[in-house]
């Protein structure tokens, strides 16, 4: 077997320990090759690289949209659309979703495999320091840390008695133990140990993580994240198909969702009317009627205030406008009728949406819309000054011909398909027919194609729907972590060494200190110690005390 | 008294803070020059090397100083340097005037909560007063340190830069939240990420000072210049300085990451996103442990485990900054 530990580390660290790196083995076979990579695998300086690796892997997830994370599901599309030429090859490595790729995973596994196996010995070998005495104190005391020498000189001629050294011995013991060392008493010296919790705790919260893996990892293979928009005055049920954007999990069981249904009765939204801030929401308030089973009541959902139904949570998460449109053809037939929800595009709801009448004759009809809440400047340039209800007003451009909802393919309902479309133009001009309504104003659409009607604006809500079955695990996780790396930092694992010799009634204490840490002892533990000691000799007897030279 | 009086008058002792700091900078600027005068050559008969001679008159004494000499109680050369005579007043207004400073930004702190009836860090300009006040908070904590109180000249600084970027910037009058931000969370997330963050700071400064200091010791005696890191504390006594700020500050961060992700749970849905608030506060939290890990690995001491704790240091700063102002996320509601 060749020395794969030719340095040893010259104070007892057990951080230390860990880090001998070995030097790479020769002729030793394949268990001897296993034996080293796994030694380099657990070593520290390979958890010190692995830390780097994943911090340097986490970045480019937050700098490029990222699939099933983002909080805009329609941000990696645009970005394709926007770099047609780098986006395959980025998603080929899996740069859009970064947190479930291959390497991320390789990374952190690794980690925890190094971790585990820099670990468990470390657990092996505490358990053992436990149950051992604490070391024999060394000859020499005066290298140590806090070295200090307290000499009680006998007074014999007066006729007190005499402070033995076992006497000594005993007060020290005592004094030690009140501070709660493990104390070990042989030969006329004390060696006391403190502070092993301190690698409890390191222990904690290596296992604290490897917890949080199964928490995460409960969340990941049963529970699911959804999304839907209610438009005020409409109904919900928790069925997989009701949602706008459902991401179950490896193992989520779609068909047994918590059965729930709710109408959303209203929904409220105040924003600053004045100031610097003028147009910044105060408050939201959405207000359910909730059934589940037998039962049924109101529940108010609000921004940090989520509706919880037996583990499953829902969150407000947005809201904006659903300008209620009707739209009848060149028939006089209504083509379409109904709120719309139209994607806010600023902070003061600016709203993009469409509406799609397949339904229309002579022929299909496409409405592009912008919905401005608060209208400040109508024309090219149209956009809303205030996210409130002030000057509603609903712009359109009208687009006819084949919506392309035909050929069974799925598309989005929020934009339109222009490839089989024309735009309806002003009658004898080249420009675009694009009407302006105020809520109730009806335009009839040239060419005889029909009539759209602004009936109103009513408001929806989004929500988030959400259930973790490992959340749980993954909190007891964290408060393990943090309780363990408190601990791990705060405590200062230390031996304090005493020898007390007696030379014809003169006691001479000598006491001395040793971290195990980087952070040196405890300041002034040993003079507290001493002094407690000193004070119980006083009061046998009068002491003449020297300090150390 | 009026919420619009109260904000003049919290924006007032921001002001003063200003003001205060712009003069403790001058002092610890003077002080840091006096401490690097060169004293090694005492044959030159400049009026200069004479002053610089009498302080090192004061050696002994400077190092019987409290908290002057580490846990290890080491003494070493420079530490033998410490001022005395101008130096050592100068030295010693810099540190009152920072003191002054940060208790004036306190109380401006604590007006501007009163005056907004909540706690004062809702949006950026807040975040970064109590930014610097913390910094400056665990200045004082430590300034009996050595390696942290010869650091003021940069933590004043950089103390001075977040203010005046808050108050030019960032400024933003009293107002309320938006709905998402009002929550109890809000009070103990954000200020445990403060708190880490200011302490970051001094943890920062030191270990870059280390890495400056390390560098110069590793030249041979005769190629060593007699300028400012001459007259730096040992680089041991500044990692080891470096290393205790950390071990107080990685716990509060993965306090502030951990309530994050209770009050994410409760607000989005889920307690982890990969948002890129939750990213940055976990590159950061992956470089301070890796970091620590490093300052425990024997090859690794040193220098090498510096670059972590300033690789943390960005990560956090680009979290602060960069996230904020250009990646949109659900964290940019964070008023700018």
């Amino acid at each position: 077997m060749t020395q794969l530990h030719a340095d040893k580390p010259h104070r007892e660290d057990p951080d230390e320990a860990a880090a001998t790196i070995s030097p790479s083995p020769v002729g030793i076979g394949v268990l001897g090759w296993a034996r080293w990579a796994w030694r380099r695998l657990t070593s520290m300086r390979t958890a010190v690289i692995l830390l780097t690796l994943l911090a340097l892997a986490a970045v480019p997830g937050s700098l490029l949209p990222q699939r099933g994370v983002a909080s805009d599901p329609a941000a990696v599309p645009q970005f394709y659309a926007e770099n047609p030429d780098i986006s395959p090859w980025l998603d080929r490595v899996g740069l859009f979703g970064v947190y479930a790729s291959p390497w991320f995973a390789a990374i952190y596994l690794l980690l925890l495999v190094s971790m585990t196996g820099c670990v468990l010995p470390r657990c092996a070998k505490l358990w053992r320091d436990f149950r051992s005495e604490p070391t024999k104190a060394p000859t020499r005391l005066d290298h140590l840390e806090d070295h200090r020498r307290d000499v009680f000189v006998g007074r014999r001629d007066h006729g007190e008695t005499s402070t033995s050294r076992v006497d000594a011995l005993e007060l020290v013991e005592s004094a030690l133990r009140r501070r709660r060392f493990r104390v070990r008493v042989a030969d006329g010296a004390v060696s006391a140990e403190k502070g092993h919790v301190r690698e409890a705790g390191n222990l904690l919260f290596h296992l604290s993580l490897l917890v949080l893996l199964f928490g995460i990892a409960g969340g990941r293979l049963y529970g699911y994240e959804a999304r839907v928009a209610v438009v005020a005055g409409e109904s919900f049920t928790n069925v997989a198909s009701q949602y706008d954007d459902f991401s179950p999990s490896v193992w989520t069981d779609v068909n047994a969702l918590e059965p729930f249904s709710f109408r959303l009765e209203s929904f409220e939204a105040d924003f600053e009317t004045s100031g610097a801030r003028r147009g910044e929401p105060r408050s939201f308030d959405a207000r359910l009627r909730v059934e589940s089973g037998e039962d049924s009541w109101t529940a108010h959902v609000r921004p940090n205030q989520p509706l919880e139904i037996n583990g499953t949570k829902m969150f407000l998460t947005g809201h904006g406008y659903a300008p209620v449109v009707t739209v009848r053809d060149g028939t006089g037939a209504t083509a379409y009728s109904g709120p719309v929800i139209f994607l806010p595009a600023d902070n003061n709801l600016t709203s993009d949406g469409v509406i799609k009448a397949p339904d229309a004759r002579p022929a299909q009809l496409g409405l592009e819309g912008l919905f401005l809440p608060t209208a400040a400047d109508i024309g090219d340039g149209a956009f809303s000054a205030y996210p409130d209800l002030v000057n509603p007003r609903l712009l359109l451009t009208v687009w006819t011909g084949d919506l392309g909802l035909d050929d069974g393919l799925a598309q989005s309902v929020y934009t339109l398909d222009k490839s089989r479309l024309q735009q309806v133009m002003r009658p004898g001009s080249d420009q675009p027919f694009g009407p302006q309504l105020a809520p109730g104003q009806t335009v009839r659409l040239p060419d005889d194609l029909g009539t759209v009607t602004f009936d109103g604006v009513r408001r929806f809500a989004n929500f988030q729907v959400a259930r973790d079955p490992g959340k749980e695990l993954s909190l007891l996780a964290a408060l393990m972590l943090l309780g363990g790396l408190t601990t791990s930092l705060i405590v200062r694992r230390r031996r304090v060494y005493v020898r007390v010799h007696d030379d014809a009634g003169t006691v001479v204490v000598q006491y001395a200190g040793q971290s195990a840490t980087r952070r040196g002892l405890p300041h002034g533990e040993i003079d507290s110690i001493a002094d407690d000691v000193r004070h119980e000799l006083d009061r046998h007897r009068q002491p003449h005390r020297k300090d150390a030279p | 008294m009026t919420t619009d009086l109260l904000a003049r008058l919290s924006d007032g002792l921001v002001y003063s803070t200003i003001a205060v700091l712009a003069l403790a900078l001058l002092a610890h600027a003077a002080s840091t020059a006096l401490r690097s005068l060169p004293t090694r050559h005492p044959g030159a008969s400049s009026t200069l090397s004479v002053s610089a001679q009498v302080s090192a008159a004061g050696a002994s004494r400077a190092a019987e100083a409290p908290g002057a000499t580490g846990s290890t109680r080491e003494r070493d050369a420079t530490d033998t340097r410490a001022g005395e005579g101008p130096g050592r007043v100068v030295g010693a207004s810099a540190v009152s005037l920072t003191v002054l400073g940060t208790l004036l930004l306190l109380a401006g702190v604590i007006v501007r909560g009163l005056a907004a009836g909540r706690a004062p860090w809702g949006n950026m300009f807040e975040f970064l007063l109590v930014l610097s006040l913390a910094a400056g908070g665990a200045y004082v904590a430590l300034v009996r340190r050595r390696a942290v109180r010869e650091a003021g000249v940069w933590i004043v600084a950089l103390m001075l830069l977040a203010l005046g970027l808050a108050v030019t910037s960032f400024y933003t009058p009293v107002d309320d939240l938006v709905p998402v931000l009002d929550s109890y969370w809000l009070v103990i997330h954000v200020a445990a990420a403060i708190i880490s963050g200011g302490v970051f700071t001094i943890g920062a400064i030191t270990a870059a000072l280390g890495i400056l200091r390390r560098r110069w010791e590793a030249r041979p005696v005769t190629e060593r210049s007699q300028r400012y890191v001459a007259a730096l504390p040992t680089a041991s006594s500044l990692d080891r300085a470096s290393h205790a700020v950390h071990v107080f500050a990685f716990p509060v961060w993965t306090f502030a990451v951990i309530a994050g992700a209770i009050w994410a749970e409760n607000a989005w849905g889920r307690y982890w996103g990969w948002d890129p608030k939750e990213t940055w506060a976990f590159i950061t939290w992956v470089f301070y442990a890796a970091y620590l890990h490093a300052q425990s690995t024997a090859g690794l001491r040193g220098s090498r485990a510096s670059w972590f704790a300033l690789a943390g240091y960005v990560a956090f700063l680009f979290n602060f900054f960069g996230v904020n102002l250009w990646i949109s996320g659900l964290h940019s509601y964070a008023g700018v």
